[in-house]
């Protein structure tokens, strides 16, 4: 599944022993893995109440707090790497969590579902309806992702905040994307990760 | 150290059952923070489950302000109702005394066979009264200490409390970092606001102005403040519940009297006639030199006073992971208080998980079931026992 490539990834950006914290950790099973294999000290932050007694339970510290408004509470460069994953689409102001992640940390990875895959277009085009995959299998109405980007929309908006882009990957579940993602990620990629500074 | 007798089971099956505490006597002079030495004291305990053989699995319940050594169980068969934690204290509960030694001590300056006001000092043999030397949260936080070392105790698997207990679990964070791996503390602060020292003078006052106090020397003159006391106790509670609680609870019910015209008997509220009865079987059972003592360490409590005033440095001398609990509606020690303490231990780079549980059952959530609170409770406590493998 692609979020265990997400994690391989994010691992490799990750330096061992390095300060992390990680936005919408949920059942905190990525800083349990970076605990174990980098060996680095962090904090998840989660505001839903289920996942939050999940990573109790896993082990790793895990702050009740809400992303849209509690992330003033940190200092400037007071980490070495701010992670926030699959997440960013379910915030009030994407744009806004993003500068917020790149005051707090010395270094940002962010990862985000693709709207713009191919199997997306389809959808839209051939149903006329919004797009409902397995993954993201809310309707229009009820999804917490309200705010959708295709890997273009994201990285304009880079562009247009001077964001540093320091590397990119992107993930492909099926085989024949995988071949050729590099061609045109916005197409063939269903998950976009990056490593961006200011 | 007396044990639950489970043959002899008292309660529903998840309880205790019958406890009776232990009197340990100390001789060993005590220095106080406020530079006076109790030459010896007392302290009652009351323990349940049993110690393992490496003595990992001792959990140390710090009580808070009106609380004592009587946290779980019943002690006797006639008790209409059981420890003040028994909610939370028992087999199969967060604190499963089926996995963990949980200790409970009545705080030095107690009313409840502890040293206190009203033990005889042994300069006068009187009654100490109002004499009795002041404390701090630090007093307790070392006579607990001396506790584990009788039981044996070289390091508690955690240390936990409630407001005045959640502080003492940040003292001894602080002050015996060594000896504890884990710190719990709910609905706490690192220090009262100017409203919460306003309330507690208020109670203070209420109690000095009773004739029957005679400058705290009531006991000498065979008198109880009980009306002070009793207003004391009416404006601490206050302070305990919501007002979503109180509305719920009693709304403008009235208990007597009716707004009827042509009647003139006077119209007593539900929530006045509660408050009374409050205060009332709380002015029988408590001492008034003891509410003014325990006041005052609620306070003088400053975590970071003596470390520049500065949190993040206080903590920094902690070892321990902590878990730190607020409660919505409480307005005592509201989440905001719980979330300082999180962001000093996060700045101090300290392990920390926070959790903040909806309830409209103001502080006095901390004492009440609630499911979600249980099962982070539950989740903690399990690793716990996972890390003291139990």
């Amino acid at each position: 599944m692609s979020i265990r490539i997400d994690l391989d990834i994010i691992q490799q950006w990750v330096a061992p022993q390095s300060h992390v914290l990680d936005l919408a950790c949920g059942d905190g099973a990525l800083l349990k893995s970076l605990k174990e294999h980098k060996n680095v000290e962090g904090y998840g932050l989660e505001i839903d109440q289920e996942k939050i007694t999940a990573a109790i339970a896993n082990g790793v510290n895990v702050i009740e707090a809400n992303l849209d408004t509690g992330l003033s509470q940190f200092a400037d460069n007071s980490f070495d790497t701010v992670i926030m994953t699959q997440a960013l689409q379910a915030m009030r102001y994407p744009h806004l969590v993003l500068d917020e992640m790149l005051r707090i940390g010395k270094q940002c990875i962010v990862t985000f579902p693709n709207f713009g895959h191919w199997q997306a277009r389809i959808f839209l085009l051939t149903h006329g309806r919004m797009p409902v995959t397995k993954e993201l299998s809310y309707q229009w109405y009820d999804t917490p992702n309200i705010h959708f980007c295709t890997v273009k929309d994201f990285e304009v908006l880079c562009a247009e905040k001077n964001i540093l882009i320091n590397q990119r990957e992107f993930v492909a579940e099926r085989f024949l994307d995988r071949q050729i993602k590099g061609i045109c990620p916005n197409l063939f990629s269903n998950t976009a990760i990056y490593l961006l500074s200011n | 150290m007396p044990n639950a007798i489970p043959e002899n089971s008292v309660g529903p099956d998840n309880s205790v059952g019958l406890v009776t505490p232990e009197t340990l006597h100390f001789d060993q002079p005590l220095e106080l923070a406020c530079g006076r030495t109790l030459s010896n004291y007392q302290l009652v305990v009351e323990t349940y489950g049993e110690l393992n053989e490496d003595k990992s699995n001792a959990i140390l319940i710090c009580h808070a302000l009106s609380g004592h050594h009587h946290a779980a169980g019943y002690h006797s068969v006639e008790d209409s109702k059981p420890g003040w934690w028994d909610n939370h204290i028992g087999p199969g509960k967060p604190f499963d005394t089926n996995r963990f030694f949980i200790v409970c001590p009545n705080n030095l300056g107690g009313c409840h066979g502890s040293t206190g006001p009203n033990s005889i000092n042994p300069e006068t043999n009187k009654p100490w009264g109002v004499d009795f030397p002041s404390l701090r949260a630090r007093d307790w936080v070392q006579s607990q200490a001396r506790l584990a070392d009788h039981l044996g105790i070289q390091t508690w698997a955690a240390v936990v409390g409630g407001s005045l207990g959640g502080m003492q679990a940040m003292r001894w964070a602080l002050e015996y970092p060594d000896r504890l791996r884990h710190a719990v503390v709910i609905a706490s602060a690192m220090k009262l606001s100017a409203q919460n020292i306003a309330f507690n003078e208020i109670a203070r006052n209420a109690i000095k102005s009773d004739p029957y106090f005679h400058d705290g020397h009531f006991l000498e003159n065979s008198t109880l403040p009980r009306n002070g006391l009793a207003l004391a106790r009416m404006i601490g509670h206050v302070t305990y519940l919501s007002d979503e609680q109180m509305g719920n609870k009693f709304g403008r019910e009235l208990r007597s009297g009716s707004f009827q015209q042509g009647q003139d008997t006077p119209v007593e509220f539900q929530v006045e006639s509660y408050l009374r009865h409050q205060g009332d079987a709380f002015s029988n059972s408590f001492d008034a030199n003891t509410y003014l003592l325990m006041t005052k360490v609620l306070d003088y409590f400053d975590l970071a006073r003596e470390y520049d005033n500065d949190p993040v440095k206080a903590f920094s001398n902690a070892l321990c992971k902590f878990l730190v609990v607020s409660f919505s509606t409480d307005w005592r020690f509201a989440p905001e208080r719980s979330e300082e303490i999180v962001k000093a231990l996060i700045d101090a780079k300290k392990n920390v998980s926070y959790a903040a549980i909806e309830s409209n059952l103001g502080h006095d959530a901390f004492l009440l079931p609630n499911e979600r609170y249980e099962q982070v409770l539950y989740a903690y406590m399990e690793l716990i026992a996972t890390e003291v493998s139990v």
